[in-house]
């Protein structure tokens, strides 16, 4: 935090001389619709080396930013979250089922979403949320696949994440899942494009600091899906990995792609302990 | 036809006589700008919600233009003093005639 505030403080000094910025209130709380309590900062996991303290994107954003996403009403995601509530309960594929039948209520679903990705024993292959629905549609219900993070899953990624809010997120980086985890992890070390640039440079060597307009946060992903105000629409977590590479001047991995699955459950384990906060509200 | 339109409003459900009180409304829609074109270079046509009405025991308490420059599900917040028990009446107006509306009835103490 210390490292934060200096950073922070000294470009606020520089910047309130040419104009009034709004800043990022790093010191709020986050409670939703007045009740649902979010952690957005708390202790590294032990196996983040360079970290002391984790920080969700929402305290980096501005304060204006922040507070839309205080009230469901005003979270333009919940829009979203209602459309796969109707999704939910539609009867879809050969087998005639709809999500409702199998689980039921998707307050049901409460802390689904804090475990992934992780290991499924009986595909054998680590899978995100996304993948875990698909596997429901594809061999549960009989229907076709949602393209992934197409409108249909980020919406039904959106509800899975909403009913988890304020748990926090536990993945599991050992067992089967380890080797994964690993490969992730190296990834996000790995300098990739022209500007030669790792995950790492920005979130995890500069975060709370600026690059140019945009105030760079820890690159955590326990807030997805994220309602961007820039593009008025969820958007999922390994897009934003994409962008993420495209900003470097690199050829990315493609969105679904072995590689990205093991860098979301890196980046995921990388926020254990901080709350389910999706879909949030980001700039 | 615009899908998947809906709207949502936050009245709250009790008032003294004469408080003024925040009311919320959004409402779920494209707002397609007629300006922008498909991968096809064609200019996708103007689908918007052109005008938002709330009415107060037949009282006219805001009656907005929209424009197309708006941008998708539009919000509106605004303020109104609660005479007496009643209802609110939300009315939206898209540019293909459909017409949404909604109520939310208060009650003054």
């Amino acid at each position: 935090m210390k490292k934060m505030l200096l950073t922070g403080s000294a470009v606020g000094i520089a910047l309130a001389m040419m104009t009034a910025p709004v800043f990022a209130d790093e010191d709020a709380d986050l409670l939703i619709n007045g009740e649902i309590e979010i952690t957005v900062r708390t202790d590294a996991p032990p196996h983040m080396e360079n970290v002391d303290t984790i920080y969700s994107g929402w305290v980096f954003r501005s304060t204006e930013t922040q507070a839309l996403e205080m009230d469901d009403f005003e979270n333009p995601g919940m829009i979203f979250v209602d459309d796969a509530i109707e999704a939910w309960e539609t009867v879809e594929g050969t087998e005639g089922k709809s999500c409702a039948d199998c689980h039921g209520d998707p307050d049901g679903m409460a802390g689904v979403r804090a475990t992934y990705p992780k290991w499924n024993e009986d595909a054998e292959e680590v899978r995100t949320i996304a993948m875990q629905v698909n596997g429901c549609r594809t061999e549960q219900m009989g229907a076709e696949a949602w393209k992934y993070d197409g409108g249909d899953m980020l919406n039904m990624e959106a509800l899975l994440a909403s009913v988890s809010r304020g748990i926090p997120v536990n993945v599991a980086i050992d067992g089967p899942a380890q080797s994964m985890w690993e490969k992730g992890k190296e990834i996000y070390y790995t300098r990739f494009g022209q500007l030669d640039l790792s995950c790492a440079n920005c979130h995890e060597d500069n975060y709370g600091n600026y690059i140019r307009a945009d105030h760079l946060s820890q690159g955590q992903i326990n807030a997805f899906p994220t309602y961007r105000l820039k593009n008025a629409q969820l958007n999922g977590v390994q897009s934003r990995f994409k962008g993420c590479i495209r900003d470097t001047r690199g050829e990315t991995f493609a969105v679904g792609s072995e590689e990205f699955i093991a860098l979301e459950l890196y980046v995921a384990s990388r926020g254990n302990g901080l709350s389910v906060e999706g879909p949030s509200v980001r700039n | 036809m615009a899908e998947n339109v809906k709207p949502r409003v936050r009245v709250p459900r009790d008032a003294t006589a004469g408080e003024v009180i925040i009311i919320k409304t959004l409402i779920s829609h494209p707002m397609e700008s007629g300006q922008r074109k498909d991968g096809d270079g064609n200019l996708i046509p103007r689908s918007i919600i052109n005008r938002f009405t709330c009415e107060f025991n037949g009282e006219t308490v805001i009656d907005i233009t929209l424009e197309p420059a708006i941008s998708t599900n539009p919000y509106f917040e605004f303020q109104a003093t609660v005479p007496e028990t009643g209802a609110f009446e939300f009315t939206w107006y898209d540019d293909d005639g459909d017409v949404y509306t909604d109520t939310k009835e208060i009650t003054v103490s």
